[in-house]
């Protein structure tokens, strides 16, 4: 498992939250996925043999959001 | 893709629609067909990235205020209303832009502490060279240098120099401390004067202040009961103003009517009150050293009309410290004897020998010569050694009885006098002589008294302290505290059934403790309030962390949770107090599209900037509530020599 997170270019509507969160979803590979409104940063944890950081952020891009920064962590469970 | 490119670029629509629109309702007075050709071009302009998130909203199963919008807008078109269309579209745009404008502002207490990290700092190589390193790449074990003005970006330990810390975005506390070889040093930190080495003991989230950044960014987000339920409440409010609408539409046959209510049903206000109040007041706070885990905490806080205390580390300092001397050979042996004396203790581990080794080092007592051997501990009474002077006893009472000094009447007064204060005595004996009297006691922390005082001028009924020392020593402390109660022989799994009691006989409770062994009491009491050493933060059963140690915070803590929770309804009164307004415009017809999407975009600001009052509480008080460094008072402390 790996934690990511995405800093993302501001975020103003609470649907905006649902938005990304329901695409991160459908991404194979992500086991869970959260958008934290006030910071403006997408939190998931994927699984790095099936998908990416890379394309969590170019999922975010398509949806019309800036990505700012994006940081990545193995987690050991 | 096309819509990106709209949505990027939305507030030039915004500008463009509105010039149009501007233009238009001009030009409407003398050309009524040019006018509304510039009306329909300012509603495409204005409107399209509207429409655009409103759409994939959908997509998603969301129906959103821009959705609302989009569908009265299009049934003003098609009804002619053109100048109403215009207006809406681009008044929603420029409500937008305001609303991410002072949005902004309120995530700025948190944006401050996240960005105040430097992204390269000077590393030693294998080779003992400084290199310019990204701290993305340091590792735990690498060597730092910390020079004037540099903040630390990771945890470290110091190895080498010295220097005067500001840790004042870790603890809220602005004066500054200094740190030396084998000191801890927490990210956020920055060298006011000085140089370090450190080495790095934590780096990225896991340091104290990565911790701290997640921990309020959570905060932030997390939902108090109140905006959770509005948040639910908006997620059918807002189909439900559409169903309404169609219904109106349908009955009565009145489009204009219908696509009114459309606009003004939009739950703008009601959405963001809460969660704007809860942004702005852990943000403030967290500036403070008050972490609050969520809005909810400030909720539950207003409510506390008991609080219980940790004693050892909470509302006293947790460590002894020597709290007089009384000495009975002349002035110029007594720093000979204390570096004597502190030598005897460097062989023992007594905890009061801890207190007696600080002592004579902040007296720059000399080390002798030789050292002391043949140290002889004696239950119950204290111990012998044999030192460059003899032989030296240190102990209690029955030592000095069994060593048989000899005391004068004033001596016995004094033992007699200091032992009713309650604090350890500890003598110190040679050839029969008593050379001088420590009294050792581990003191109340400083403000501590005032500080609970005004925690009952702030609505805390029942002040409690619970501790595992000796009945005596609890109650010692509890009487200069000023507490209703205090108890003491209680192990830890004792305090947390204690609170149960008082919450069974219906009080709400919060509980402040130190945090490492209380985590049951922490977690039994309604808000658990942890006095943080600057390395809890992660904390788990706390619901606030006091990152400074101090208890005036307590009092600030307090006048957070009720000032926020104020605004949280002050700004719900506004939210709701607009909705009625116009619903009771629309019903004697002053009400028009247009005015009712001006208001409601004026109620939301005013939300926001009622939000960012809460920025400037502290501020104001700062004067009453500033805290004295606490190492420094107990420095002051010690200076009783010349009783």
């Amino acid at each position: 498992m790996q934690k990511v997170t995405i800093k993302l270019g501001g975020i103003t509507c609470p649907s905006c939250l649902q938005k990304i969160e329901g695409a991160m979803n459908q991404i194979n590979g992500v086991a869970s996925a959260r958008v934290l409104f006030n910071a403006s940063k997408l939190k998931a944890e994927i699984d790095p043999t099936q998908t990416t950081v890379q394309a969590l952020a170019d999922a975010v891009t398509k949806l019309g959001y800036q990505v700012e920064s994006i940081k990545q962590q193995e987690v050991t469970k | 893709m096309i819509s990106e490119k709209i949505e990027q670029h939305k507030y030039t629509a915004m500008v463009a629609g509105g010039i149009a629109t501007l233009l238009g309702l001009l030009v409407s007075h003398w050309l009524m067909p040019m006018g509304q050709s510039l009306l329909i071009v300012g509603t495409v302009l204005a409107g399209t990235p509207i429409a655009l998130n409103a759409f994939s909203a959908l997509k998603v199963k969301v129906i959103s205020i821009e959705l609302l919008v989009t569908i009265a807008v299009v049934g003003a078109m098609i009804i002619g209303e053109y100048h109403e269309g215009a207006i809406v579209t681009f008044l929603f745009l420029f409500g937008d832009w305001l609303e991410n404008k002072s949005l902004a502002k309120t995530r700025s207490a948190i944006e401050d502490l996240a960005t105040a990290l430097p992204t390269t700092v000077k590393t030693l190589d294998d080779a003992g060279q400084l290199q310019d390193t990204p701290v993305a790449t340091i590792q735990v074990g690498a060597t730092v240098q910390l020079a004037t003005g540099t903040t630390a970006p990771v945890d470290g330990t110091v190895v080498d120099g010295q220097a005067l810390l500001d840790e004042s975005r870790v603890t809220g506390e602005s004066t500054g401390r200094t740190k030396a070889v084998g000191d801890p040093i927490y990210s956020g930190s920055t060298v006011v004067n000085g140089r370090l080495l450190i080495k790095v003991t934590q780096t990225g989230d896991d340091t104290v202040y990565g911790q701290i950044i997640d921990l309020v960014e959570e905060a932030q987000d997390a939902e108090s009961p109140v905006a959770s339920f509005i948040q639910r409440f908006a997620k059918w409010y807002t189909p439900l103003v559409l169903l309404i609408a169609a219904a109106v539409g349908v009955f009565t046959g009145n489009v204009r009517l219908a696509i009114t209510i459309l606009v003004l049903g939009c739950p703008g206000a009601l959405v963001i009150g809460a969660p704007v109040t809860n942004v702005v007041g852990i943000g403030t706070g967290a500036r403070q050293g008050v972490l609050l885990k969520g809005g909810n905490v400030a909720a539950a806080l207003t409510k506390i009309d008991t609080v219980v205390f940790d004693k050892t580390g909470t509302l006293t300092a947790g460590q002894t410290t020597v709290q007089s001397a009384h000495w009975f050979v002349s002035k110029h042996e007594q720093a000979q004897w204390l570096g004597l004396i502190a030598d005897v203790e460097k062989q023992s581990n007594h905890p009061l020998g801890e207190a007696l080794i600080t002592f004579a080092k902040s007296h720059r007592a000399p080390v002798p010569a030789t050292s002391a051997t043949d140290l002889a501990v004696i239950p119950g009474q204290g111990l012998t050694a044999n030192t460059a002077q003899g032989q030296v006893a240190i102990g209690n009472e029955q030592l000095l009885n069994a060593q048989g000094a000899s005391t004068d009447h004033a001596t016995h007064q004094l033992i007699t006098a200091l032992t009713h204060q309650g604090d350890s005595l500890v003598f110190i004996i040679h050839h029969q002589q008593l050379i001088a009297l420590f009294t050792i006691a581990d003191p109340l922390r400083p403000h501590a008294r005032a500080a609970l005082q005004q925690l009952r001028q702030q609505g805390v009924h029942q002040l409690i302290m619970l501790s595992g020392d000796t009945p005596a020593a609890a109650q010692k402390i509890g009487q200069q505290a000023g507490l209703d109660v205090a108890r003491g022989g209680l192990l830890p799994a004792d305090k947390a059934a204690v609170i149960k009691e008082l919450q069974t006989a219906g009080h709400h409770v919060a509980f402040v403790g130190d945090g490492i062994n209380d985590s049951p009491s922490l977690a039994q009491a309604d808000v658990g309030i942890a006095m943080g050493s600057g390395t809890d933060v992660a904390m788990d059963t706390a619901d606030v962390i006091l990152m400074n140690n101090q208890l005036p915070t307590l009092n600030q803590l307090f006048t957070l949770a009720v000032k926020m929770t104020r605004n949280v309804q002050e700004n719900i009164g506004i939210a709701v107090g607009t909705v009625a307004l116009l619903l009771l415009g629309l019903l004697i017809g002053v009400v028009t599209m247009g005015s009712g999407m001006l208001v409601h975009e004026a109620s939301i600001l005013f939300v926001i900037g009622n939000a960012l009052r809460l920025r400037r509480i502290f501020s104001k008080k700062k004067q009453s509530l500033t805290t004295v460094n606490f190492s420094t008072a107990q420095l002051a402390d010690n200076n009783h020599e010349d009783h």
